[in-house]
């Protein structure tokens, strides 16, 4: 992350008390400018320990809506990020070998706590050059082609597949529907389903729709604690449903598309627990977590047969929903 | 509300009123001709001379695959009703019994077995009136029922899409759908069957993105709009006007998505003639047919 980026403060919305309290702390610390000031340093501690109350009371009950704030904050650890902090050796492979590069799914193979591992990561950016170079995370046909193209080496050469899922879906334009996004993203959707090596998908924001699940069809689909996963984005359902864009707050509560509501039902596997705040506060901690929780999912596959994998997943999947 | 509206319009609602229940007269899309509703029928839903194909419900279908009109109803396994209680503008479950009681069936898909040109085959057949053919729960188990069925029966599966897309009111378990049935059509190829699809119109989202687009032979009807995301998505998007025919059945031809064009009168032909070739079974009328490809071998060898 950018450096300032990460030391400029922003707060959303609902974040507002959390907010007000921060700024007395810095209102505070301008006064105290560097002076021993016992009643100021006590003023500012206790102030800091309502903040962090407040902050830890706001995110235990966050909204479907304010969760949806959370996943697309501007400062939240990204694929990026992930993959700095938790793969070595990554060496991105470029390209399906049919029409282009995609840059909104990158694509490599690296080592994940010391083994070699095939990562398929969605990348939204961080900057407006980077946002567009990774098209906000929206991939065309190329993208799910190049997943599929490492899927198979992956599954070729008996590597496990690990996925960062973060898109609000896949990219609706003239060009790929020309080239093919639906059947890209079926075919996608289907070596995962395929696979003979063990599959972990990570929901770290956003998991919309068909783009998500093209490379969400896995073993085990773990969620950050404040991502979110939908069939459409809330906007989008808003128009289907409302006809009203606007009414994506209603859409966001109605449609269930909460980690905690999706682990109830048995979409999901597993939650992966944010530093209180939301893991935008602490990208370390929280990558730190969800590296714990990976290895774990794919310690659950280890030395299964290729066709146990294979159908332990299609078992899983076929079960959802399922009395 | 004035003498005018109080006098005037409840006549005129009686006048319309007389004339739609009946529903004799279709108008073709395309041309603004009128047909006799007959007529239309009888041509399988094909406006005769525009040829213009309207949409068909999964009944006519499956009556116009199956010799004599004649099936075996699949089932498949009951859902969960409304998991997410969901209500927009109206609950679910009120729109799900409209659905049912205006299309009689359980849901967007049915299913049928029974013999097409003499071979046994399976026919899925998803039904854009029930809730515009939307991929819920029910639907999944409906298409996975078809597949499987195909399977266990050692037959080919014929699955006729037509849908919106993804059931909003049933969210992510609608999604899940799409890994389900995919999960469906890798039994099948690892069974050595095939599965063909016939892309009617229109065919969107969730269910092309999966088992729409999986098919080893893709077929598409004429005139037919098939596409991941839909037109007013993707203008908004862009904000440009699209291409003329963008997203239509011969457009996805012209850019290698689906096979063949082909029209509705010719479909049941074409499948039976591509289920016969993939099963390695005898041509239809096979003394002439075999006489006539066999006879410029003899001449040559002669």
């Amino acid at each position: 992350m950018d450096a300032a980026v990460s030391t400029m403060r922003s707060y959303l919305d609902f974040e507002k008390p959390v907010a007000e309290i921060e700024a007395k702390i810095d209102e505070l610390r301008v006064v105290a400018d560097g002076d021993v000031n016992v009643a100021l340093d006590e003023e500012i501690s206790r102030l800091q320990a309502r903040a962090s109350k407040t902050l830890s009371d706001l995110y235990a009950a966050l909204t479907p809506w304010q969760k949806t704030m959370v996943a697309r904050h501007p400062n939240r650890p990204h694929f990026r990020d992930y993959c700095d902090a938790l793969i070595t050796d990554m060496t991105p492979l470029a390209g399906d070998r049919a029409f282009g590069e995609d840059e909104a799914i990158i694509t490599g193979f690296g080592r994940f706590r010391g083994e070699p591992v095939c990562i398929l990561g969605q990348e939204k950016g961080w900057n407006t050059e980077t946002r567009l170079r990774h098209n906000f995370g929206m991939a065309r046909p190329e993208g799910y082609r190049k997943a599929v193209r490492l899927m198979e080496m992956a599954d070729r050469f008996g590597l496990p597949v690990i996925s960062f899922v973060d898109t609000a879906g896949a990219y609706p334009g003239i060009g790929a529907e020309e080239r093919g996004q639906a059947e890209a993203i079926a075919r996608s959707t289907e070596e995962a389903l395929g696979l003979g090596v063990a599959n972990v998908a990570l929901v770290v924001g956003e998991g919309g729709s068909g783009g998500a699940v093209a490379i969400a069809a896995a073993n085990r689909v773990l969620m950050m604690e404040h991502a979110i996963y939908t069939v459409a984005s809330p906007e989008a359902s808003a128009s289907i449903l409302w006809r009203n864009a606007a009414r994506a707050q209603d859409a966001a509560t109605n449609m269930k598309i909460t980690a905690q509501d999706l682990l109830k039902f048995g979409i999901i596997d597993g939650i992966v627990p944010e530093p209180t705040g939301g893991a935008h506060r602490d990208p370390a901690a929280a990558i730190r977590s969800a590296g714990a929780a990976v290895a774990a999912a794919l310690q659950e596959f280890a030395g299964m047969t290729p066709q146990a994998i294979r159908k332990a997943r299609e078992d899983k999947f076929l079960a959802i929903g399922r009395k | 509300m004035n003498w005018i509206s109080d006098v005037v319009r409840p006549k005129i609602k009686t006048l319309f009123k007389r004339e739609v229940p009946e529903n004799l007269w279709i108008k073709c899309p395309d041309t603004g001709q009128m047909v006799f509703h007959k007529e239309v029928e009888a041509n399988q839903f094909v406006i005769p001379g525009s040829d213009f194909h309207l949409r068909m419900s999964a009944t006519a279908r499956l009556k116009a695959m199956f010799d004599q009109e004649t099936w075996e109803e699949i089932t498949f396994p009951e859902v969960p009703l409304d998991p997410l209680k969901f209500r927009d503008e109206k609950k679910y479950v009120d729109r799900l019994r409209d659905a049912k009681a205006k299309t009689g069936a359980v849901d967007a898909v049915r299913v049928g077995a029974g013999a097409v040109e003499g071979a046994q085959m399976v026919v899925a057949v998803q039904d854009f009136d029930f809730m515009g053919g939307s991929l819920g729960m029910a639907a999944g188990e409906a298409v996975i029922a078809a597949l499987e069925t195909a399977v266990a029966r050692h037959t080919p599966c014929v699955l006729f899409a037509a849908s919106g897309g993804a059931r909003m009111q049933e969210g992510m378990f609608s999604l899940m759908q799409m890994p389900r049935t995919t999960v469906a059509v890798r039994h099948m190829r690892e069974a050595g069957l095939p599965y063909i699809v016939v892309l009617t119109n229109p065919t969107t989202g969730g269910v092309t993105a999966s088992y729409a687009m999986l098919g080893d032979v893709h077929i598409a009807e004429p005139g037919a709009l098939i596409g991941f995301a839909g037109p007013r998505v993707i203008e908004q998007t862009i904000r440009e006007k699209l291409p003329p025919g963008f997203q239509r059945a011969e457009y996805l031809k012209d850019h290698g998505m689906v096979d063949m064009v082909v029209h509705r009168h010719e479909l049941k032909a074409t499948i039976a003639r591509l289920c016969r070739l993939l099963m390695k079974q005898p041509a239809r009328d096979d003394g002439d047919a075999i006489a006539r490809a066999d006879a410029p071998a003899e001449a040559v060898a002669g």
